[in-house]
């Protein structure tokens, strides 16, 4: 199994994008598919990428749907900073200390945190493994913490460690 | 060839509330670009053309050409995952380099909390 299909995330997802994109699901289109990605699956795999473990699919789903909900809140929130004249608010660096050393997790935060709009990754301290983000309306340095840290890291560590 | 003619009214009212909520993130976060004073402010805004304003342009996008050809039509969902995965890298790529000429030029960590207005 692992000698022909070495990377079946990679290939899985591949697939996934060729169907999307075909739109269709005739055999020719999936036999093509399927070529194409273990082709560039393979590809992949000369790059020696680190292996990938994904566990407890659930949890990734709902990781999945709570980082949408903070993508509609901060959304709003950023949108009423710049449309409002006035008002004081404070913008800040926060460092985290992380658990998570998975280069894939890690990937994984680094997209939830630019993707909700307020926050964004500055730097990663892969010797100390500290995480060192940018927040636009910062109020509590703490509570920040605890938050990337409950919401993100923890599930995070679930899956990918 | 033009297949927007074709759309029924219901479906030409949604996209088009759809693809001006899109803009409005988008010009929204445009705006925050030039309002917002400094360099780690301003990154912030662009970050809801990338999300709310271009999930309503694909969500109105994918619901025309739907209605329009009659078959759900849903690659744009590509569009997203690609948009989603790439930001970071843009945006940690100008972060870092400001963070750098910050560190170097300057011989300075940026301010830890700025105040504004």
């Amino acid at each position: 199994m692992r000698r022909w299909l070495p990377h079946p995330l990679m290939a899985g997802f591949l697939l996934l994008a060729w169907l999307l994109l075909r739109q269709s699901l005739a055999p020719a289109t999936v036999a093509s598919g399927v070529v194409i990605a273990l082709g560039l699956a393979w590809a992949f795999g000369k790059l020696r990428p680190p292996r990938a473990r994904v566990r407890h699919y659930s949890l990734l789903g709902k990781l999945l749907l709570r980082v949408l909900r903070d993508i509609v809140r901060s959304n709003l929130a950023v949108a009423w900073i710049v449309l409002r004249r006035r008002g004081r608010f404070t913008s800040g660096f926060v460092a985290i200390p992380l658990e998570l050393t998975d280069h894939y997790g890690l990937a994984a935060l680094a997209c939830i945190i630019t993707s909700t709009p307020g926050t964004i990754w500055v730097d990663h301290d892969s010797a100390r493994n500290v995480l060192l983000i940018h927040v636009l309306d910062l109020v509590d340095e703490a509570s920040w913490i605890d938050t990337i840290k409950q919401r993100y890291e923890r599930p995070l560590l679930e899956i990918f460690q | 060839m033009n297949h927007l003619d074709a759309l029924p009214p219901w479906a030409a009212v949604m996209v088009g509330v759809l693809v001006l909520l899109g803009s409005g993130f988008a010009f929204v976060g445009s705006l925050g670009l030039l309002r917002l004073k400094d360099f780690y402010k301003r990154v912030h805004a662009p970050t809801l053309g990338t999300t709310f304003g271009a999930f309503f342009m694909l969500a109105g996008s994918i619901i025309c050409f739907s209605v329009a050809h009659g078959r759900p039509i849903f690659y744009e969902i590509l569009i997203g995952v690609f948009l989603t995965l790439t930001t970071p890298i843009t945006l940690m790529l100008l972060v870092r380099a400001a963070l750098y000429r910050n560190r170097v030029e300057e011989a300075q960590e940026p301010p830890r909390r700025t105040t504004l207005e």
